[in-house]
């Protein structure tokens, strides 16, 4: 499809949704983004003439599956459901505007949401000096906001077709069990490393589910899945909105703490949750606004197991280049970087994280 | 034996052709992958350098660990399938229970760490630097 298609096709399925003239809504400034193998980001403009002489501009997000995609799990209907539902509780999120689930207007289910204004690159957040203040605030920010993402009612319409971890079972538990199957299928050497830490992290995985120290009843909550600096988007006043819903699913809320906390996301800044604060910051404001108590020993877990995943993640990359899927020499280059999560885990299993 | 540049000489003009030309000269997608390929460029340089004694000081290190002081292979490519053969057998004693406590866990997590510190240092992650990865 050309980009005048696409445009084309984009503002005459917007025009039906809003009940209009085709002639009376205009894409404009398609480009894409950024996206690789699991989905599409487009930039586009919309101007839509709802009256005569009252044109109104949306700048937008287009988030679409590459084509014929089957969606193995975040797909894009999903991801527009919990975007509204999150809007809702008063999460910080883009608002969403319309979702399409009939491949034939793009070649796959895509949706448009409000496209924030922002820095999303650690690189530039962790270093620039307008981003001071940011910095200052984004600890409380992002332990205030997941709490209002874990409060999410999983009832809801918009929530309740996610699936539940199996009844009876720790997610912590399914978590590392499904790393360390994916790693033993997915690994060309031997990673003593990767061995003694899914034995170290199925002695210490909390069961049942861990958000409350001893005494405050287990939870089991809506878990954004990849919570971490790098998903928001930031302003030079702080937090302004959580992107990269993909990987949401319901199980234990610490997994989020622990992943923003997990040693990669800090970027080489010497603060552990996401080179911006300390675990204790992040927490108090988590503690705040959720009314429960963090257990940190299950906090250093989640931790632990962020690096785990990890290793998976440069390990399944890597073999996407080794398997000649795609040639790139990005793809080539993250095999290397498994060390990294090797170097970590071993802190933990000596002690010293 | 092969005459000069060397390989990390040839290396070295490789990388100063990403970073100096190739970098400035691209941009958007094209210009990260340079950037990668130009850190890709000095991972391998790092090893060349240093994979002999790596591999030296790993095999030393397995032969305590599983109490073999068998040679070592003399060919490097034998000496990596070797090595490999043994951390195998790591990992079956680990999946075992043997490392769970005790003074042979201790000495194994010396090991590794010392093994980790040899693959870091080749590999020398760029500080700041992973915004490539999503």
């Amino acid at each position: 499809m050309t980009p005048d298609e696409m445009r084309e096709r984009l503002a005459s399925f917007v025009a039906g949704e809003e009940r209009l003239p085709a002639s009376a809504v205009r894409a404009e400034g398609l480009r894409r983004l950024a996206g690789g193998a699991s989905r599409e980001i487009w930039s586009v403009d919309l101007a839509i003439e709802r009256a005569p002489g009252r044109v109104e501009t949306l700048a937008l997000i287009l988030r679409k599956d590459p084509p014929g995609r089957v969606g193995d799990g975040g797909d894009r209907g999903t991801e527009f459901r919990v975007l509204r539902a999150a809007a809702r509780g008063g999460v910080a999120v883009p608002r969403v505007y319309w979702a399409c689930d009939d491949a034939s207007v793009l070649g796959s289910p895509f949706f448009l949401m409000e496209r924030v204004e922002g820095e999303t690159l650690p690189r530039r957040l962790l270093r620039e000096e307008r981003y001071a203040a940011a910095r200052q605030a984004l600890p409380g920010e992002l332990g205030t906001q997941l709490a209002r993402i874990h409060a999410l009612d999983l009832e809801q319409p918009d929530l309740a077709g996610l699936a539940r971890p199996p009844a009876g079972r720790s997610p912590a538990r399914v978590e590392v069990e499904r790393v360390a199957l994916g790693l033993r299928e997915l690994v060309v050497e031997p990673h003593p490393v990767l061995d003694l830490a899914e034995r170290w992290l199925l002695e210490r995985a909390p069961d049942p589910p861990s958000a409350g120290a001893p005494g405050s009843p287990p939870r089991v909550t809506l878990v954004h899945g990849d919570y971490r600096v790098g998903n928001v988007v930031v302003g030079e006043a702080g937090l302004r909105a959580i992107l990269d819903w993909e990987l949401v699913h319901v199980g234990d809320p610490l997994e989020d703490l622990g992943w923003l906390c997990t040693r990669a996301w800090r970027f080489g800044a010497p603060l552990p949750a996401g080179g911006v604060g300390t675990r204790e910051q992040v927490v108090a404001a988590y503690e705040r606004a959720s009314g429960t108590r963090v257990d940190f020993e299950a906090l250093r877990f989640w931790e632990a197991f962020g690096s785990f995943k990890l290793a998976l993640v440069f390990v399944m990359q890597s073999r996407v280049y080794l398997d000649g899927r795609v040639r790139s020499v990005e793809l080539a280059s993250l095999g290397r970087r498994t060390v990294e999560a090797e170097d970590e885990l071993l802190r933990f299993l000596r002690g010293a994280a | 034996m092969n005459d000069r540049p060397s390989a990390s000489e040839l290396l070295a003009a490789v990388e100063r052709f990403l970073e100096e030309t190739a970098v400035p000269g691209l941009d958007g997608p094209a210009r990260f992958h340079a950037r990668v390929a130009a850190n890709v460029v000095r991972i391998v340089a790092r090893e060349l350098a240093t994979e002999d004694l790596h591999l030296a000081r790993e095999w030393d290190g397995l032969a305590a660990l599983l109490g073999d002081d068998a040679e070592p292979p003399a060919a490097r490519a034998g000496l990596r399938e070797a090595i490999a053969a043994r951390n195998e057998e790591l990992v079956r004693r680990i999946r075992a229970g043997s490392a769970d406590t005790g003074p042979w866990r201790t000495a194994l997590l010396e090991h590794l760490a010392r093994v980790v510190a040899d693959k870091l240092d080749v590999a020398q992650p760029p500080r700041l630097a992973q915004e490539g990865t999503s």
